[in-house]
């Protein structure tokens, strides 16, 4: 098949994008097809267009690439392309958006509080911070609305951090969200299709919980794949999972981000287009579900041209 | 260290329709290519074989003998023997770490430093302890106390990594005073010194002080050059300055990691220096860069928010800036990429975390217009997060001190203004 594989891109997340890009395309290369790996450019819909390829994969992350902008272009020009439709990547990329639609299907997510720069620049909205710490508690992650990795995340403990913490969440959205602090074991469910692959978890080194950065960090966390989950936490965490999946309309494949409180499985977001490199999450649970790379890359690829 | 979602963020500063000051690039546009192509006509002509073969790994002989003339304007008098080719300054930093560094071993740098030799020094494991600076650069007395700390707990640092002249990315440079008394200690106390001095050459104003190597003579100084910012950084040709015992095992290191530095760059550079014309391309380049100071403090004066202060280096790349407390410059740049512009936050100068409302910005790499309109980005973001910020902590509820405060924000470097001073 003809493939156009596209990395990079203007987001945040660039970096891991090119892994993610570089990792695929061995992949595709291997299972023999033709590879035109592409960045995000002002020559992107006329190269797209003039060279029309049987498949585009999306090996782009955060911003444009993950938020509908270039699923938009690909569905106007008919050319079909790997992973989630616009509408999926539009309220997945939002993660405010993506609670206000689990919560109206009945799926449980932290309770959380969405502020505008906008708002709280013109019209006073400061003074409800207060309020906003009574209804979700503390502590509160304060996080921006649209970024997919650790980057603008704070862990507040007492209401006069929260200037401090909006402050460098909106550095990364227009819209920053103050969401209970929710204890537990992290897991993340990546979906393939319509099935749930093994869940991994994220087990901490560092015993700080609140301490985020410190598990994006090498070393910082270390995963298990399976999670060593009793049955029937592992059958409703993934029950979970695949309703928020199919709640925001995902298909092809996505990952489910969960933490497994006392009170059961909270959804913290859905990443519509999840790391592909080795080391990433999705990989890791094909793996333990008997695919490997090459194999998890070809599935993908059958699922957008099916 | 930077956590990897920073790295990756530094990505987008490639980009073309990004203004990059985060770089430390010379500008390499006014290099006469007349100059260039009679270098590579003469090699075409007599050195074709010779310049694709393997070469000596301590380097060429013309190259040493070369360096040798490099380094006398500054008065710094080296045996053309004592030197080893590296390629670029970096492998400079990395053999030199990897000849003397065993895992948990102390290095002794300034605070802030070169971002690019941390990574160096962790990737060696050693423990690095930083100085804090001021405006005459590494503050001898916590030196002292920390050597002496040290002591106590029975620990003896292999080396003091220093930048004294035009640091980076401080900008500031090192007072005479203060050279001969770090040449005293490392004497008295028996430490090497590893002076690392890329922009020696690149002066503005003021008098040359005397290098560090010339005032030991040697003994306990390690000299670090380059020729990146004096000719070309594509070239990668840098050098260092050793006492015989290290220079043989900084050679076999070097043998290890790969065998020679090019020849065929070695050749071009070696030439270009020997017809003397390099003494005219720097005092233009110095020229250059001076213009593009002043033109970035200016900019700095007009648009960056009340609070904000940085130093007016005397020569040198970089300018060393830092923003009220309440802003952090990773946040920042978050903010600043999405205008398309780009800088170095400071936590990227320290191992621990400091800096965290810092910035490196390089004014070398960047056009005049470029430097102004990254400026004035940079100060707009700037003033948007305060503005913000102020609205947020004046309501009754949020009572902070005031986002313009610009004290306790613990033992860093933090220049005087230079907003009403100097600014001609």
């Amino acid at each position: 098949m003809k493939v156009a594989l596209l990395q990079g891109g203007r987001s945040l997340e660039r970096g891991v994008s090119i892994r993610s890009g570089q990792r695929v395309t061995e992949a595709l290369l291997d299972l023999g097809h033709a590879v035109e790996v592409l960045d995000l450019g002002p020559d992107l819909v006329g190269r797209l267009d003039k060279d029309r390829p049987d498949v585009v994969f999306i090996a782009l992350h955060g911003t444009e690439g993950e938020d509908g902008t270039v699923q938009a272009l690909l569905e106007l020009l008919d050319i079909p392309f790997t992973g989630p439709r616009t509408a999926a990547c539009i309220r997945c990329m939002d993660k405010s958006l993506a609670k206000y639609t689990l919560r109206e299907r009945g799926l449980p997510t932290p309770d959380w509080v969405t502020y505008t720069e906008a708002a709280i620049r013109d019209f006073g909205a400061a003074t409800t911070f207060g309020t906003a710490v009574e209804r979700v508690g503390l502590p509160l992650v304060a996080k921006p609305a649209s970024q997919g990795s650790s980057l603008g995340v704070k862990v507040v403990t007492q209401l006069e951090q929260i200037p401090g913490a909006l402050i460098t969440a909106l550095s990364y959205d227009e819209r920053a969200m103050l969401e209970t602090w929710v204890g537990g074991r992290e897991l993340a469910v990546s979906v393939l299709g319509d099935e749930a692959l093994p869940v991994v978890e994220a087990i901490p080194t560092d015993s700080n919980a609140y301490d985020f950065s410190a598990r994006y960090e090498i070393g910082g966390a270390s995963f298990e794949c399976p999670a060593d989950l009793p049955d029937e936490d592992a059958a409703e965490v993934e029950r979970v999972a695949l309703a928020a999946y199919e709640a925001l309309g995902c298909s092809g494949f996505s990952r489910v981000d969960i933490i497994l409180a006392e009170e059961g499985p909270q959804v913290l977001e859905v990443n519509a287009i999840p790391g592909l490199t080795e080391t990433s999450l999705l990989p890791q649970a094909a793996e333990a579900a008997g695919l490997d790379f090459n194999a998890m890359v070809q599935r993908i690829l059958d699922l957008a041209t099916a | 260290m930077r956590s990897s979602a920073m790295r990756d963020m530094m990505e987008i500063t490639a980009r073309p329709e990004v203004i990059s000051l985060a770089g430390g690039l010379p500008d390499t546009s006014t290099f006469p290519a007349e100059a260039f192509a009679a270098e590579m006509t003469r090699i075409e002509k007599t050195a074709v074989a010779e310049v694709l073969q393997y070469g000596p790994t301590e380097g060429s002989w013309l190259v040493r003998e070369q360096i040798v003339e490099v380094m006398a304007p500054e008065g710094t008098r080296v045996d053309a023997i004592d030197i080893t080719v590296t390629t670029g300054g970096q492998q400079g930093i990395d053999l030199i770490t990897k000849t003397l560094i065993d895992p948990g071993d102390v290095i002794i740098c300034d605070a802030p430093t070169y971002p690019g030799a941390i990574p160096t020094f962790c990737s060696y494991e050693a423990d690095v302890r930083q100085i804090e600076m001021d405006a005459d650069g590494m503050r001898i007395d916590l030196l002292e106390a920390t050597l002496d700390t040290l002591e106590a707990d029975g620990k003896r640092p292999k080396f003091i990594y220093s930048i004294p002249t035009f640091q980076n990315p401080g900008g500031v440079t090192l007072s005479l005073e203060r050279r001969r008394r770090l040449v005293e200690i490392a004497r008295e106390r028996e430490i090497l010194v590893v002076e690392d001095n890329p922009y020696g050459l690149l002066r503005f104003e003021g008098d040359p002080l005397p290098t560090l190597y010339s005032l030991d003579g040697g003994n306990y100084v390690v000299y670090l050059g380059t020729f990146s910012k004096i000719l070309s950084a594509g070239l990668r040709i840098g050098w260092l300055v050793t006492p015989t015992p290290i220079r043989e095992k900084v050679v076999l290191g070097k043998q290890a990691s790969d065998l020679c530095t090019s020849t065929l760059t070695q050749d071009f550079a070696g030439h270009f220096f020997q017809s003397g014309r390099w003494r005219e391309y720097v005092d233009e380049l110095t020229a250059i860069y001076r213009t593009r100071r002043d033109v970035m403090i200016n900019a700095m004066a007009e648009y960056f928010p009340h609070g904000a202060t940085w130093n007016k280096p005397q020569g040198g790349l970089f300018i060393w800036a830092t923003m009220p407390e309440v802003l952090n410059t990773e946040d920042l740049l978050a903010k600043a990429l999405s205008r398309n512009v780009a800088f170095v936050p400071g936590p990227n100068a320290y191992v621990d975390g400091r800096g965290a409302s810092s910035m490196r910005l390089n004014f070398s790499g960047v056009k005049e217009d470029e430097i102004i309109e990254g400026i004035r980005r940079i100060g707009q973001v700037a003033r948007e997060m305060l503005k913000l910020y102020e609205t947020m902590t004046s309501t009754e509820e949020m009572k902070l001190p005031p986002a313009a405060s610009t004290d306790g924000g613990g033992n860093e470097m933090k220049l005087p203004p230079t907003r009403d001073e100097d600014l001609s």
